[in-house]
């Protein structure tokens, strides 16, 4: 017997019903507190939230801080060098296990157990490493090579280098996870269709297994993205921001002006700032997979 | 079936007991102390809450930051707690500003703040004639701290008693194969390090006109660019370890041996008393250059956040009044590392550093306040930058002169 429209109506006032709870919790705790903190950017605000109007000084403020602009910069550098190196990594990574290694299921867990680990311990580890008094350069040099020299990481120039050696190591593990799934995905007749032309392995993953895994590379995209917009955690463990300003990142920026500046009016300013960035990237690919699943759906 | 219901019987009890003496003079209080000394320290204040008839509910929030925050939003949010830990610094004028403190001028009065405490403390402090804050400790952030056996390898035998012979001790440090300066490369300490320099070779005068009259004419001085330079010529002294350092591991390499000087605050104390080193034998300490150097005071306070409730209100007159007794400062401080904030106290017990800022901090010509106190923590935070950038960098003493004139007008 088919529904009636009566009762479909009170089936789907349950379901909203059901859904109210999330859809409060959306709307005041996410939407809230954002326009809460773009309320505040535009007073002058410090140690408590105030309610005057002071315009868009906050924001001329930050974009005249020396340190908010170097930290765009480094976190611009930090993002490309984060984004292509755990790309890269990750897929190679995510090639060698599809050869049905021995072990893979091993081999998964240690590559991907970075990504389990808190940045706080593991940062510690990697500014001992790098450390040129305490870790690889002063081994290596113990060894007998009296001229190695890796000090990246207490140098001006180098040290987002040597931060995002560490981010890589870390979140490699996870681009890796998601390339095996997309991997695993692809029919085994693709393969065999592919040998019997004679086409090179190499061949094969460059030209048409990569351009299938679209969906997978986007998911790694957009989370390693997210990434690199709220690195923090691994610039404090790491450097503290130094030497110098010359790691400094946008969400220390903020944290640091949040809670021991006093100065919440600038800090909301700045993750305001951040926000409209992370809108910027993420809009337009929104937009194309929007329009790709209409055409899609428009061919079928 | 005895033993599970005897269990029950006893926390039943317990609860019961526990509820009972809630009543009594309950205070939460919220503080950051949560390491091994710290926590032992704040003990010794709970105990003599305890003695004196209170109930203590101990709020330990590690990381100053995120204490203070707490702290803030609990009074935002209206559920203050009765007492909460502050820097004694301009971070909780704000909170007064907006009128969600209760003083404690009865207290205060009773005490006599006025004739025992130090002038910097009072300033932080005292806002329009009313006491906002009970300072528990003081603070010396920029002691000297040198390993004895680095300083006889160097060949050194005395303790500078100027810039130029403390130079020269670390050319001997250098020369003789340890690191003659343990620098912790994080901003925080450079900063340390830099308001040491200014109060030691720019003098007190320079120190308070950049700080706290924030004069455009004594940050564009030649004395304020000198300060600059030699501040600069300090990190030739230093290893290519540094950068990101934590201030415990530089300590350790002076507990090693591997280095010569430290400049850092007074808690230093306990990682050398962890490694059984004592003031002395070990290390030594000095609190600046010659008999007159000026001694730098910071330190923390508790204030107490509005609320009318009478029963509230005497907890916290009971809490501004144990923190303050002199047993009691004698016996946190000893834990803590740091000296009591009156002078007037029995110094048999502490070590010959702590005794030696107790007898400077007699002197009161010889008291300067630290920074945080003169300046608000925005401006603190931006001059903080500044110097880490001018330390880490080729950056020229006339941009950093520059910079720091544009940063104290803010």
């Amino acid at each position: 017997m088919p529904p009636t429209r009566r009762g479909r109506g009170l089936r789907h006032a349950a379901a909203y019903a059901a859904l109210l709870p999330m859809a409060a919790t959306v709307l005041l705790a996410y939407l809230g507190t954002v326009a809460w903190s773009v309320r505040v950017s535009v007073s002058s605000s410090r140690t408590l939230p105030i309610g005057d109007f002071v315009g868009f000084s906050q924001y001329t403020r930050l974009f005249a801080s020396e340190r908010w602009m170097l930290s765009l910069e480094n976190m611009a550098l930090f993002g490309a060098l984060f984004i292509v190196g755990c790309m890269v990594i990750g897929f190679l990574l995510a090639v060698f296990i599809d050869q049905r290694v021995k072990g893979e299921g091993v081999l998964r867990t240690v590559f991907l157990y970075p990504y389990a680990m808190s940045f706080v311990a593991t940062g510690l580890v990697w500014q001992w490493l790098l450390n040129p008094e305490l870790g690889l350069q002063s081994t290596i040099r113990s060894l007998g090579f009296p001229n190695f020299t890796f000090d990246w990481i207490v140098r001006q120039d180098m040290v987002m280098f040597a931060i995002a050696i560490a981010a890589v190591w870390q979140a490699s593990g996870l681009v890796m996870a998601l390339m095996l799934a997309g991997l695993r995905g692809i029919d085994d007749s693709l393969w065999k269709a592919a040998r019997i032309d004679g086409i090179p392995t190499w061949r094969v993953y460059l030209s048409i297994v990569l351009p299938m895994l679209g969906a997978s590379i986007g998911t790694a995209l957009v989370l390693l993205s997210v990434g690199v917009v709220k690195v923090f955690d691994v610039v404090v463990a790491m450097t503290q921001g130094g030497p110098g300003l010359a790691s400094e990142v946008p969400a220390k920026f903020i944290i640091d002006n949040l809670f021991g500046r006093a100065n919440i009016g600038l800090a909301s300013a700045a993750s305001t700032v951040l926000l409209v960035t992370v809108l910027a990237v993420l809009a337009p690919w929104l937009y194309s997979r929007q329009r790709s699943s209409r055409q899609a759906g428009a061919h079928s | 079936m005895r033993q599970p219901t005897a269990i029950v019987l006893g926390i039943a009890l317990a609860f019961g007991a526990a509820a009972v003496q809630a009543q009594q003079n309950r205070a939460e209080v919220i503080h950051w102390w949560t390491s091994g000394g710290e926590s032992a320290a704040v003990k010794e204040l709970a105990n003599a809450y305890k003695a004196a008839g209170g109930t203590w509910v101990d709020s330990a929030i590690a990381g100053g930051e995120a204490a203070r925050s707490t702290a803030i939003n609990r009074i935002v949010g209206g559920t203050p707690s009765t007492a909460a830990q502050f820097n004694t610094s301009k971070q909780f004028h704000d909170v007064i500003d907006a009128g969600l403190l209760n003083n404690v001028d009865e207290v205060a009065q009773k005490n006599n703040w006025d004739k025992i405490l130090p002038a910097p403390i009072l300033n932080a402090i005292k806002v329009k004639g009313h006491f906002y804050a009970v300072p528990v400790n003081i603070h010396m952030p920029a002691w000297f701290w040198y390993s004895k056996s680095a300083f006889a390898k160097a060949g050194i035998a005395a303790e500078p008693k100027t810039a130029d012979e403390f130079f020269a001790d670390l050319d001997k440090l250098k020369a003789a194969g340890v690191v003659p300066l343990a620098q912790g490369g994080q901003p925080w300490q450079e900063k340390i390090l830099f308001d040491a320099w200014l109060a030691h070779t720019g003098g007190s005068e320079l120190y308070l006109k950049v700080y706290r009259d924030r004069d455009a004419g004594a940050v564009n001085s030649p004395a304020f660019k000198k300060v600059l330079v030699s501040f600069k010529r300090l990190k030739t002294y230093i290893d290519a370890g540094s950068p990101g350092r934590n201030w415990n591991d530089a300590t350790a390499m002076l507990i090693t041996g591997k280095a010569g000087v430290q400049i850092m605050g007074d808690w230093a104390k306990g990682e050398f008393q962890a490694a059984n080193q004592t003031a002395g034998k070990e290390y030594g300490c000095f609190p600046g250059f010659g008999p007159k150097s000026p001694y730098i005071i910071a330190g923390d306070v508790f204030v107490f956040p509005k609320t009318t409730d009478p029963a509230q209100i005497k907890s916290q007159h009971l809490l501004a009044d144990t923190f303050t007794s002199p047993a009691t400062q004698v016996a946190f401080n000893n834990k803590k590392g740091s000296i009591p904030i009156r002078t007037d106290v029995d110094s048999k017990g502490m070590d010959i550093c702590a005794q030696t800022g107790l007898q400077v901090m007699k002197d009161p010509s010889r008291q300067l306040p630290n920074p945080e106190m003169l300046v608000s923590p925005d401006v603190a935070g931006v001059l903080q930058d500044i110097v880490t950038k001018y330390w880490n960098t080729n950056q020229s003493a006339d941009d950093a002169v520059k910079a720091i004139a544009l940063a104290i007008k803010g």
